[in-house]
């Protein structure tokens, strides 16, 4: 834009002008700043509404996973079926599988309902025991082993409703769509209404679905995301022990004390690349490292860790420089000045004045490293049903286990709709960990911020 | 701020400090420093003056190796501290520069509380035995440094804190702290106000009892007014040297000459 020319008129001097008209030329610059900031409003009220779009759907699609049905029944603890020597023998105990367990369960909720005056609407009475999930019966099992001395006693239990059950009462299943489904009748639904009214049954919060683990495929109501939050907790520890201190001190010897010449410029362009990297090539590297040369085991977040700290590795070194770029060389220059030593100026001055940088750099990889599925896809971390909690802390960096991620990948492709609410509640949960570690990053920020 | 309010006191300005001989500093391809011959006396305030880009500051930075920091920079020929080369490669610059202390253009305090500003040399160098020697150090340099009045009672108030000109005298008293000999200065004063500059210039003289100051300075009147000798370089060379009455009042280069009465520069 010609600004400067003199050539349309009023400005040069021969035409004088008010200073309370505005002349074409104004009048086109004021308009042109106007629409731009129109575009810029309309680009951010365009993102704020995909953001609460976004978050709307995720609220509303996950939040019934926190809830489940239960069903609360007393179940007669028969001490001829569970304990036949009556000795309280835990190797006798453990004989009875969960088969030995099922018909008292059945017979239990047979029982409640006659007693409530609720119809049993099937041929066979035992049929309405698919109003319970199918891991009842483990259940009262792991109770009982876990306390035998109540066997022989009539105990309340509070058991999970199968999946069908509960995605009636959060509006998920209709007895329309019952009529293709092998797993209920309708006729079930019937009983369940009538035992909700009856108190026997109800929906309310469900702590498994945060702490419990994850179960098979046909037992949605069961699984939960706390097996592989402590996959993930696991990989993080490694991520952060590994990748906190190779990043910073390479991004300090690099900013601080290597010579400036062209492998040290080769080196920095190969970081800000492999910053850019995909993250898959980095598992299929993981694959071919850790697993088929170093032999470590396979699905274990050590070995996710690993991969995830050579992911997270550029992201550190990057905003590590950069916050040792932003501190003042007057600083150096002061220490340096006074006779300190290059590594007394770098680790008594310009460290600390870097570490707000440095710390929010790191939170923001590790929450990168969070939420990567990805790299996990290869070593073996995706697929795996994380079914047990690992026993002790060499367990949970060596033994198989999945990460919150790709536990909710998992969930998202398996076929009952169960599971897909079951994912969404996995992406909340995911997204308050996120969020809570860019809280952390914004108050250590503030906290470690000096002037200078 | 013409009038020469510092009184001149008769000081043995007889044993030579540091001594330069050929001293050649290029950066990268272009030649900084040409040539450059200079005996700095001790206890005595040498200033050197010159138009921007002349190259004083690099020479100066040469005196304590700061030039070292910065990688293109190359150095040659001698320079010698009471007689030892300082670019001997058995010299630790880290030793030299707690030897040869310095000031900068631009007050630059640690972000940390005026105590720990001053006490932060001596601690490095092990100068205090125990926490009341380190008292008596901070109390003495923020004396020497002539701002004890004004900060005795916050010594753990942050140093960033103080004013402009508080801040370029705890710069001063932290680099006397370390009990250096000589005590370089990068135009001290460019970003002080007059009376702070005034202070600051008062201070340079007391100094000079202890001391060999090197002052850079682009203001002719703080040089005549603060120093005994008077180095003046123009374009990497140093075209005159000599004491400063004599450079003020006599100057043999017409270069200097054309300097000093505005008519290059």
């Amino acid at each position: 834009m010609s600004d400067f020319t003199a050539d349309n008129g009023p400005t040069n001097g021969t035409a004088k002008t008010s200073l309370f008209t505005q002349t074409a030329r104004t009048k086109r610059r004021n308009a042109a700043e106007t629409r731009f900031k129109v575009y810029g409003i309309g680009a951010i009220a365009l993102g704020l509404f995909f953001l609460v779009a976004l978050l709307f759907s995720i609220v509303a699609n996950g939040i019934p996973a926190f809830k489940q049905t239960f069903v609360t029944i007393p179940v007669e603890l028969t001490e001829a079926k569970l304990d036949k020597n009556g000795n309280r023998d835990p190797a006798d105990l453990a004989k009875v599988t969960t088969f030995g367990y099922k018909p008292l369960v059945t017979s239990a909720l047979i029982v409640a309902l006659k007693e409530q005056g609720i119809e049993i609407p099937f041929a066979k009475e035992k049929d309405v025991e698919d109003i319970l999930s199918s891991s009842v019966a483990a259940q009262v099992r792991d109770t009982v082993l876990a306390n035998p001395d109540l066997i022989g006693q009539t105990v309340d239990f509070r058991l999970l409703a199968s999946s069908r059950v509960d995605g009636y009462f959060k509006g998920r299943v209709t007895r329309e769509s019952l009529v293709r489904d092998k797993n209920l009748d309708a006729e079930h639904l019937d009983v369940a209404d009538a035992m909700v009214d009856a108190g026997l049954m109800k929906t309310s919060f469900n702590p498994a679905f945060i702490f419990g683990s994850d179960a098979s495929e046909s037992r949605p109501e069961q699984a939960g995301i706390g097996v592989s939050m402590i996959g993930s907790f696991f990989m993080m520890i490694v991520v952060l022990f590994l990748a906190l201190p190779i990043g910073v001190a390479a991004s300090i010897y690099l900013e601080e004390f290597a010579p400036q010449n062209k492998w040290t410029d080769l080196i920095e362009v190969n970081i800000s690349n492999l910053a850019a990297v995909p993250s898959i090539v980095f598992g299929i590297l993981g694959l071919a490292v850790f697993i088929q040369f170093a032999h470590l085991p396979q699905s274990a977040p050590l070995v996710g860790g690993l991969v995830l700290t050579l992911m997270t590795l550029p992201t550190i070194i990057i905003s590590t420089r950069a916050s040792l770029k932003a501190v003042p060389p007057s600083i150096r220059d002061a220490a340096l000045g006074v006779g300190a030593s290059k590594m007394q100026s770098v680790f008594h001055h310009v460290l600390p004045l870097a570490m707000p940088g440095i710390l929010t750099g790191t939170i923001i990889g590790l929450a990168q490293a969070l939420g990567e599925t990805a790299p996990l896809l290869l070593i073996g971390m995706v697929g795996f049903i994380a079914s047990n909690m690992p026993d002790g802390i060499t367990a949970g960096f060596l033994s198989p286990n999945s990460a919150m991620p790709a536990q909710i990948y998992e969930w998202a492709k398996r076929a009952d709709p169960a599971y897909y609410e079951r994912a969404w509640g996995g992406i909340i949960i995911l997204l308050v960990f996120l969020m809570t570690m860019n809280i952390i990053a914004v108050i250590l920020r503030r906290r470690f911020e000096r002037r200078w | 701020m013409n009038d020469m309010r510092i009184v001149r006191k008769d000081v043995d300005m007889n044993d030579t400090k540091i001594s330069a001989k050929g001293v050649q500093v290029y950066y990268g391809d272009t030649h900084a420093i040409k040539d450059v011959d200079v005996e700095i006396k001790d206890k005595t305030v040498t200033a050197f003056i010159g138009p921007s880009g002349c190259g004083k500051s690099t020479f100066l930075r040469c005196l304590n190796r700061m030039n070292d920091t910065i990688d293109i920079c190359r150095v040659e020929g001698k320079i010698e501290l009471d007689g030892e080369d300082i670019y001997d490669k058995r010299v630790d610059p880290v030793q030299l520069r707690a030897k040869v202390g310095m000031v900068f253009q631009k007050p630059n305090p640690f972000p940390k509380s005026i105590y720990d500003n001053i006490a932060y040399g001596p601690r490095i160098h092990g100068l205090a035995k125990n926490k009341a020697d380190l008292d008596e150090i901070v109390e003495k340099s923020l004396r020497r440094g002539a701002i004890w009045d004004e900060v005795k009672d916050r010594l753990h108030a942050p140093g960033t804190g103080l004013s402009g000109g508080q801040q370029q005298r705890l710069c001063i008293a932290r680099a006397v702290a370390t009990e250096p000999e000589v005590l370089l200065m990068d135009e001290p004063c460019s970003a002080l106000d007059p009376i702070a500059t005034l202070q600051v210039e008062e201070l340079i003289d007391e100094l000079r009892e202890n001391f060999s100051v090197v002052i850079v300075t682009h203001s002719m009147q703080q040089a005549a007014r603060v120093s005994q000798k008077t180095a003046f370089f123009h374009l990497g060379n140093l075209v005159e040297y000599g004491d400063t009455e004599q450079i003020f009042t006599n100057p043999k280069d017409e270069r200097t000459e054309s300097y000093i009465t505005g008519r290059i520069g």
